[in-house]
């Protein structure tokens, strides 16, 4: 891979220890690949039946409507959850990334919190039958 | 002056991008990395504001004004399905170019792009035109109780199911000047192909004239107080409705309800991710010099690139995740 010259691994000027050891990815040898390639094919037939369990379980009375979502949605976060960490490797990603991923948490429940005001001082127009 | 400003866009040029492959000291990381997940972050913000409004919308409508089991589950559980499958496949290619398999990341590379391709075509060529020749009319309430044999309201009353205010099917015939005139006629052709019968057409010009939905044919029966699988075809029942005794009527389109306006707004703003998504892999898979030839001198750069655009994918797989219980299940 190092024919460029530039921008390589053994390029790293040895500023910092976490250069040193080169990118995460760098850790990444093909053995250390071959074993994720396993794990990604079964998450992802996680998801498939996980996806079947959304399904089937909104056919299910719970009781209420509300607990009929509440239960979709568990489902539907544990489903983002494995796609969160496991496809998009947030498992042992760096701390730059969890920062903006904290802050970005913090933002939306801020937007939810807005979107829940509306109990407090509903707009005009918007309770009754607005179709 | 165009000097200056291609050099604040590096990826026209041929400057040297830094730390394209190797991390940057402070971050640990490749800067491709920090940028995809500033993107992705302010995505969530994009995608999060729409979904409460989904929520505020949703907590805010009247008894009886959020549908359900108006959109194809098997239809819509497929492409749940294919998207995941691109995902596995996405991660895959990436994973192949880290082994340097080349074959191997253009083949689970053409897969990802056919299966976005497949989710795309099945949204705009089935399920939306599908909606695009749907019509409802919600009934005034005062004027309810004339069409009792199709909403079925004291037997929902009685399950103690919230009321229903709306009859829906296929147009056959609208009040005159309507703009769903040929739409209609269109679909009477249709029915009198189907059915042999002819006398649907009202003598007065005020009228909506629908094929109905199930639900509407037999408002009353047990059976369709919870909605099905899969979906079951129009009946043969016919209902006349006065243009007077109508709130508003409309096909199956943004204007036609709050739940059909979030439904198209996300459902759309998601497609066009889609459509981001095959257009940057198509990049990376064709001969192009960012694309498969970068492999021949930098694999490692191209690896990442594969990696950049698949966390977009798996966001993009991730928002439907949400989508598809929220529109099409609860």
């Amino acid at each position: 891979m190092s024919n460029t010259g530039h921008d390589t691994h053994s390029h790293t000027h040895g500023a910092s220890v976490e250069a040193a050891h080169g990118s995460h990815d760098a850790s990444h040898d093909a053995a250390h690949i071959a074993a994720h390639v396993g794990a990604y094919v079964k998450v992802g037939l996680g998801l498939l039946v996980l996806t079947g369990v959304t399904v089937g379980l909104s056919y299910v009375d719970f009781g209420t409507r509300e607990m009929n979502i509440i239960v979709g949605m568990l489902v539907a976060a544990l489903k983002a959850g494995l796609v969160a960490f496991i496809f998009m490797h947030l498992n042992g990603e760096k701390i730059t990334i969890w920062r903006f991923l904290i802050m970005t948490t913090i933002f939306v429940m801020g937007l939810f919190f807005l979107t829940y005001l509306f109990h407090a001082d509903p707009i005009s127009g918007t309770s009754h039958s607005t179709h | 002056m165009f000097n200056t400003i291609l050099k604040y866009f590096p990826f026209f040029t041929d400057a040297e991008v830094p730390h394209t492959v190797s991390a940057r000291p402070d971050t640990g990381l490749y800067s491709a990395k920090v940028g995809i997940w500033l993107f992705l972050a302010s995505e969530v913000m994009l995608f999060g504001g729409l979904f409460s409004a989904y929520i505020f919308l949703r907590i805010g409508a009247e008894p009886g004004y959020w549908p359900s089991g108006l959109l194809n589950v098997p239809v819509g559980t497929a492409n749940t399905a294919i998207l995941i499958i691109s995902s596995v496949t996405v991660v895959m290619a990436w994973a192949s170019l880290k082994m340097r398999q080349l074959a191997k990341y253009k083949f689970y590379m053409l897969i990802t792009i056919l299966c976005g391709a497949i989710f795309l075509t099945v949204k705009l060529s089935y399920e939306w035109p599908a909606k695009f020749n749907h019509f409802g009319v919600f009934i005034k309430k005062e004027s309810a109780a004339k069409y009792e044999d199709f909403l079925g309201n004291k037997h929902l009353q009685d399950a103690g199911q919230p009321p229903r205010w709306e009859i829906s099917g296929h147009l056959l015939d609208a009040p005159k000047g309507s703009s769903y005139s040929e739409q209609a006629v269109k679909n009477a052709e249709h029915f009198a192909h189907e059915t042999h019968r002819h006398d649907f057409v009202t003598p007065a010009e005020d009228d909506y004239v629908i094929q109905l939905d199930p639900i509407n044919a037999n408002p009353s029966d047990k059976d369709n107080d919870r909605p099905h699988f899969v979906p079951r075809p129009l009946s043969d029942k016919v209902a006349v409705i006065k243009a007077s005794d109508v709130e508003s009527a409309s096909v199956f389109a943004p204007r036609h309800s709050t739940y059909f306006a979030t439904y198209f707004l996300i459902t759309g703003l998601h497609g066009l991710h889609v459509l981001g998504g095959i257009l940057v892999f198509l990049y990376l898979w064709l001969p192009f010099k960012g694309g498969t030839k970068l492999y021949n001198s930098n694999p490692e750069h191209l690896a990442n690139r594969v990696e950049i655009a698949g966390l977009f994918w798996h966001f993009v797989d991730l928002v439907w995740i949400f989508v598809f219980p929220i529109f099409y299940l609860l």
